[in-house]
């Protein structure tokens, strides 16, 4: 009964919280993809931006939370998608569309973004240096730990605030989306776009503000997913390296250019990195009175040691891209 | 009779490549109006700017019913009344061939998240009203057995069929038509015909029209004008221009002896 509860600590909270940052994330990337027909890779840039913006709100204002009864970040965090949202704009217009006026090839947009990585992590570095900072500097984190009905149950579930505000946000990020797109003149727009730019644009669609439009959405989800991870863990300047790739491997196993697909893809990715890493000896301890005694149960039995989580996304992603070419759902139109 | 469409001085320059140069033409109101050329002559360039895919070169000028719409882009003119065909049939690939059709009408009231929610029944009449309008365009372009398809499975000429019946769904002023035939064959092609002709009698369209079979030419556009190396060489009525020593020597390269056969 322990162990259950260890593995639901573990594996499925754990799991589903990793899987929504990535799910958010892979969101991003995979419109970004659908609309501009590129690679976005200073995604995970966008992503630690935004939780240093919340952070440094937090930093300027760390009253707030606490008259309110919320973490300070979770307040700052519409201001912080708000302004990411502006940054991920600016950002088109100074370095993306005019390459796109100049209808230049995928891969330079590609190295475009590789550039604007590194200027990010560049201008993060210099601004708020490199150390690990901690959002709860001024207040405390709630922890829950809930007791379960059952005799054995000696264990309880952990569950941390940020967690829960983590699990209320996505929820509610990705039924609106849903709805955006399927309910609204903007969203119909998209998936035209998405579909076929020329005839979008002939049908009376502003392309103009449809690519607006993707970057307020990628850059406020890349700020949330960000922020959000930050307040459940610490915040860290390589933050957008560590979530960058994981995130790629969500939009890419989800199938390129489908939002539905990168949320399926990120808590797969997810799920699979928990599971991964997760040592299985203590599910199979209890076991032991039924095991033949010829098999020793090690101390720790994992597929993958922590330090080398982020093979797992690329080994399911090579796994998916083999059995399904385009993905989980058929990737490349919304 | 008054322009639909005026261009004056209009050019467009690839790098060193000249495709239209100093082109100057005007499609009277209410004409289904020919333009034919020899491949090279800038026809498609022309209508690329003209439909506001591509911004000619400063000097130009365009007048859409006497308004400057030089530079305006596509999404722009659609709202203007203006619409268009490619040469090679464009489609929502995802949509089936009816949702092709009723996502043309803009402002559709299912397209405000507060209407969907709390108007429904408004939603559901206009919607029903739109999709009767596309049954009935589909209807007329004979691929009723075709409507729940993926656009993105139908064949070439079904497409270029489609084209055409997105610009039947709403009241469009001019329609710019880009080789319409190409890959449709012979009996689609005369409805194809008899339908261009009813829209331009019974509901005053202005049609503009790019084409190679000199036959469909012939039937259908009155008059004609003739690009060559991006500037109009002449224009009048088909009988005319067929007639022209200089058109069959820039068009056709040829003797015009050789020639009269083979239009």
């Amino acid at each position: 009964m322990n162990e259950i509860v260890f593995f639901i600590n573990k594996v499925v909270i754990a799991g589903s919280v990793i899987g929504s940052i990535y799910a958010m994330g892979a969101i991003g990337v995979t419109l970004v993809f659908a609309i501009l027909r590129f690679a976005h890779f200073a995604h995970g840039d966008l992503m630690a931006l935004g939780a240093f913006f919340a952070f440094a709100l937090t930093a300027l204002m760390p009253g707030v939370g606490t008259a309110i009864g919320l973490p300070t970040g979770f307040v700052m965090l519409p201001v912080a998608m708000v302004l990411t949202a502006l940054v991920a704009i600016f950002l088109d217009h100074a370095f993306y569309r005019p390459l796109r006026e100049n209808n230049v090839k995928p891969v330079v947009m590609v190295m475009a973004s590789i550039g604007v990585t590194l200027m990010i992590q560049g201008l993060i570095r210099l601004f708020a240096g490199t150390s690990a900072r901690n959002f709860f500097f001024a207040e405390s984190k709630d922890i829950f730990r809930l007791e379960l009905p059952f005799e054995l149950a000696r264990r309880k579930i952990v569950i941390t605030e940020p967690q829960i505000l983590l699990f209320l946000f996505v929820s509610a990020a990705v039924v609106s989306l849903h709805l955006f797109l399927t309910r609204s003149r903007l969203g119909k727009a998209m998936r035209a776009m998405s579909d076929n730019p020329d005839l979008a644009r002939v049908s009376g669609i502003n392309t103009g503000v449809v690519v607006w439009t993707t970057w307020v959405i990628a850059g406020g989800l890349a700020a949330a997913a960000g922020t959000l991870l930050s307040l459940d863990v610490t915040l860290k300047p390589d933050l957008s390296f560590n979530l960058l790739l994981p995130i790629f491997a969500a939009a890419i196993v989800g199938g390129v250019g489908q939002p539905y697909g990168a949320i399926a893809g990120g808590f797969l990715v997810g799920f699979a990195e928990t599971l991964a890493v997760f040592n299985w000896s203590i599910l199979l301890r209890p076991l032991a009175p039924v095991i033949p005694d010829w098999i020793e149960i090690p101390d720790k039995l994992a597929f993958v040691p922590t330090e080398y989580k982020l093979t797992v996304p690329f080994v399911l992603l090579v796994a998916v891209l083999v059995w399904r070419p385009t993905g989980i759902f058929k990737g490349k139109v919304l | 009779m008054s322009a639909s469409i005026a261009v004056k001085d209009v050019s467009k320059s690839f790098g060193g490549l000249k495709a239209v140069s100093d082109c100057t033409l005007a499609v009277a109101e209410g004409s289904i109006t020919g333009l034919i050329g020899p491949n090279g002559a800038g026809k498609t360039t022309l209508f690329n700017m003209v439909a506001g895919t591509l911004a000619p070169d400063p000097g130009g000028t365009i007048l859409l019913d006497n308004e400057d719409v030089t530079g305006l882009p596509a999404n722009r003119l659609y709202h203007k009344g203006l619409l268009r065909t490619f040469q090679i049939a464009h489609e929502f690939s995802q949509m089936t061939a009816l949702e092709n059709l009723m996502m043309v009408p803009g402002h559709q009231s299912g397209e405000n998240l507060l209407s969907a929610w709390f108007k429904p029944s408004l939603v559901r009449s206009e919607e029903a009203d739109i999709r009767m309008r596309a049954n009935d365009v589909i209807d007329f372009l004979k691929l009723s057995h075709l409507k729940n398809e993926l656009a993105g499975n139908l064949s070439g000429g079904q497409k270029k069929l489609l084209e055409l019946g997105r610009t039947m769904m709403v009241d469009a002023k001019v329609v710019l038509l880009d080789e319409i035939a190409a890959g449709v064959n012979r009996t689609l092609l005369n409805d194809l015909v008899s339908s261009i002709q009813r829209l331009n009698r019974e509901h005053g369209y202005t049609f503009f029209v790019i084409e190679h079979d000199m036959d469909l030419i012939a039937r259908l556009c009155d008059p004609v004008i003739v690009m060559a190396q991006g500037s109009v060489m002449t224009e009048g009525p088909i009988e005319d221009v067929r007639a022209n020593p200089a058109v069959i020597e820039a068009y056709f390269g040829g003797d015009p002896e050789d020639v009269k056969g083979a239009a």
